[in-house]
């Protein structure tokens, strides 16, 4: 303490120190400073006391207000259900045959059919909703069982060939090969004339044999000119569409062991909501049709 | 020696008190030019937000707004959105440059004139004048006991202090909404939560900063003037005491009756008392100096009661006083503004504003966007043609309804519709109309042939009215 050293220019004491000649002020801090660092710790103190701080055995310490983050979560995914409530509580008063009529709230149904596909349908028919082999692309015009606002709201609801939902769409189309309706040869003569009636195949003798057989076996569920039946779930045979392949060996596949997909019915698991909210996501994907005769010109075609 | 041991002399304090200006009144031709100063720049600040400017009655009519809800800049007749910041960036790097130009020019004097900290502190202190008195006054009343004058004049500066600095913080917010809707939600409680946390904000740091924090925001906070030490070059105006003039100090009588041994400056102090930063000019350039030249009014007032020339103590270069030293006539400062490093910077300063100003005369007032489809990134339909889907973005930046065609080029065959039309109804154009001042998406659908091969097209954006104009967007068609 006894050597004390002033600097000449400033009349400040230094440090002591000195290297090479430098030598370091003992400037004070302005005293503000010191007043802003102890505001600082009083506002840790109140901090410590008021929220959750101090880690301890057990759990940190609570905080008197009492907040947690999973309480900020609880509460803001409360006050958004209840901006979503708006929506929901208008989708349950509309019929979904009626949505078209309320642009605006099929624009938020379509917003949020988009997220709750992603959670429930993507698994199957894909992000994009474009399917793959066995899976229908949602995104297309062909649809089995109808595309129309009412239609895909059943179908969702009650699921496709799904156990334990009575009102589900129910199909079956018979192994013909598997179960010695057909035999090998007549199979193949049956996939030449499907093929051929979309003009994948040409006409040639195994397509004349397979039309006879296809008049005899397979017009009562698709059709005579084999355009298929939308209340039976019978695929359009004649469009550029095909579920399991439309290669030779695909085709005849298909008829020698039946495909018969399941779907399952989401209204046991989804609300109504939620399910109109998929509805009118999948029908705005492209392939969306108009709803039968009910529907007054749902929006009007500009040139 | 037993029993006489030395005491340690005691410590110097670690910190130290701040030491309490009190500027003195002065007038004089700096003074006025920062009354000028005060009231104009005060006078934008509180006022811009209440001009009024017809946008037609799509948009706002207030002059001067920022307008975060609905992401819009207003500013007279120039509409800025979001995408189109780089204006305001722009601005900024003016801003920035503007500086560096100012202190190239004519040093501090964005410090001693113009920055907020500098014009409240001056606000404040004339509080100050107006409640206790001028410098004697106050310094009489700061060592008086604490009694109930002094509590009294102390709750009306501080009351005054805080009605400033309110007013203050409540003109801030007026810039981001309508200035008299706001006003009346403001005082009926119905204005939103981060108004009222904005002006209890600005109230507080004004109050704090103007009242109580004043010079020690220059000397300590802010980073400004450092930057400014290393820009001072000896070609920058700085207020300079001519000790070759003054000193050695003397008074008049000394110096009349030995005449030739005295210099100018009579040592009257008053250059000091004026100080609003409490330093003293005649040691030179420094830190604490904000060049506010009211030390110039005060000696100049004194010279000219003394009959001697003004300008003891002036603004100066250390070039000129270099020259002046050595016996040389003073410069005209317009001769010392005009240095390359000036023109340097007002030449960067001009180019970036008058490319700001090329690129808001040509700027578009409509825009287009597609984004592709990726997932899937085609589809094939019943009939066995090919689809692709675009998120389209038709943008109206321009105050009215536009009626606007989407046209299909570059791929023969392929037509389009879109979500709220058919397919049936396809063709290679579309028409919308979009609202006023909005951005209107559209999903657009484009069908091609069977077999078709993955092929470049674009759509074009045309506005069918009067003014017209045309933008296109090129994408691609995918294909299996």
């Amino acid at each position: 303490m006894a050597n004390k050293h002033i600097d000449e220019a400033t009349g400040t004491e230094t440090v002591g120190h000195e290297w090479d000649g430098i030598e370091e002020l003992n400037t004070p801090l302005p005293r503000w400073w010191l007043l802003t660092f102890i505001a600082c710790v009083i506002w840790a103190l109140v901090y410590v006391v008021l929220y959750p701080a101090v880690p301890m055995p057990g759990g940190a310490t609570q905080g008197t207000m009492g907040w947690t983050s999973r309480g900020q979560l609880a509460a803001e995914t409360k006050a958004a259900e209840a901006d979503r409530k708006v929506v929901v509580d208008q989708l349950n008063a509309t019929a979904i045959e009626n949505l078209p009529a309320n642009p605006d709230l099929m624009k938020k149904a379509i917003a949020g059919g988009k997220a709750a596909f992603r959670v429930h349908c993507a698994a199957c028919h894909g992000a994009g909703a474009a399917g793959s082999v066995g899976y229908p692309n949602l995104n297309d015009d062909d649809w089995l069982w109808g595309g129309d606002l009412k239609t895909l709201e059943t179908t969702i609801t009650h699921g496709i060939r799904y156990p334990g939902d009575a009102q589900t769409r129910q199909s079956l189309m018979p192994s013909f090969g598997r179960d010695g309706i057909l035999k090998a040869d007549q199979v193949a003569d049956v996939a030449a004339y499907v093929r051929s009636l979309s003009k994948l195949e040409g006409p040639s003798a195994a397509t004349g044999r397979g039309q006879a057989l296809f008049a005899a076996n397979c017009v009562a569920c698709h059709g005579a000119d084999g355009k298929g039946n939308r209340t039976l779930g019978a695929p359009n045979l004649t469009d550029a569409i095909w579920l399991y392949g439309s290669s030779s060996e695909q085709v005849q596949g298909s008829i020698t062991v039946a495909h018969a997909g399941v779907m399952p019915a989401w209204g046991g698991k989804l609300d109504g909501a939620t399910i109109k909210m998929l509805t009118a996501y999948v029908h705005s994907l492209g392939g969306g049709e108009a709803s039968p005769a009910a529907a007054p010109a749902a929006a009007p075609a500009k040139p | 020696m037993p029993g006489t041991e030395l005491k340690a002399p005691p410590r110097p304090s670690l910190y130290a008190k701040r030491k309490a200006v009190y500027p003195r009144q002065i007038d004089g031709r700096f003074r006025r030019f920062k009354w000028l100063i005060m009231a104009l720049t005060l006078g934008v600040y509180y006022l811009t937000p209440w001009l009024r400017w017809n946008r037609g009655p799509y948009a706002p009519n207030q002059a001067v707004l920022i307008d975060l809800a609905h992401r819009r800049f207003y500013m007279f007749a120039i509409e800025i959105w979001p995408q189109e910041f780089y204006f305001v960036a722009g601005l900024l790097i003016m801003a920035g440059i503007g500086l560096f130009l100012i202190t190239s020019a004519v040093g501090r004097a964005w410090c001693g004139y113009a920055c907020p900290q500098t014009v409240w502190t001056d606000l404040y202190q004339h509080v100050d004048r107006f409640i206790d008195g001028d410098r004697n006054a106050q310094m009489k009343l700061a060592a008086a006991p604490w009694g109930p004058a002094k509590i009294a004049r102390r709750a009306a500066k501080w009351t005054i202090y805080l009605v400033i600095a309110f007013w203050t913080g409540g003109a801030w917010i007026m810039y981001f909404a309508d200035a008299p809707t706001l006003t009346w939600d403001f005082w009926h409680g119905q204005a939103a939560p981060i108004a009222y946390a904005t002006v209890a904000v600005l109230t507080g740091t004004t109050f704090w900063l103007g009242g109580f924090m004043r010079e020690q925001v220059c000397i300590y906070m802010c980073p400004w003037p450092r930057i400014q030490s290393a820009m001072l070059d000896e070609k920058s105006l700085i207020v300079t005491y001519k000790d070759w003039r003054g000193e050695p100090r003397g008074s008049a009588k000394a110096a009349a009756a030995k005449p030739g041994t005295i210099g100018d400056c009579v040592d009257c102090g008053l250059c000091t008392a004026v100080c609003p930063t409490g330093i003293d000019i005649r040691e030179g350039s420094q830190i604490g100096c904000i060049t506010c030249a009211l030390c110039i009014d005060a000696c100049d007032r004194v010279m000219g009661q003394l009959g001697r020339p003004r300008g003891l103590i002036d603004y100066a270069t250390l070039e000129d006083s270099e020259r002046e030293r050595a016996g040389a006539a003073p410069r005209s400062h317009l001769q010392l503004i005009w240095h390359p490093r000036t023109l340097i910077y007002f030449g960067i300063w001009s180019a970036v504003g008058l490319g700001l100003l090329f690129l808001l005369g040509t700027r578009q007032h409509l825009a287009l966007n597609v984004s592709k489809d990726r997932n899937p990134p085609y589809m094939l339909l019943s009939d066995g043609s090919v689809r692709n889907a675009y998120a389209v973005r038709l943008r109206n930046m321009e105050g009215r309804p536009r009626r606007f065609e989407v046209s299909l080029q570059g791929m023969p065959g392929a037509v389009m519709w879109s979500d709220d039309s058919d397919r049936k109804a396809a063709t290679t154009t579309l028409t919308r109309t979009v609202a006023p001042d909005q951005t209107d998406s559209l999903r657009v659908y484009v069908a091609a042939p069977p077999h078709s091969q993955p092929h470049k097209l674009s759509l074009t954006l045309r506005a069918l009215d009067a003014e017209g104009g045309t933008i296109s967007y090129a994408t691609r068609f995918d294909a299996p």
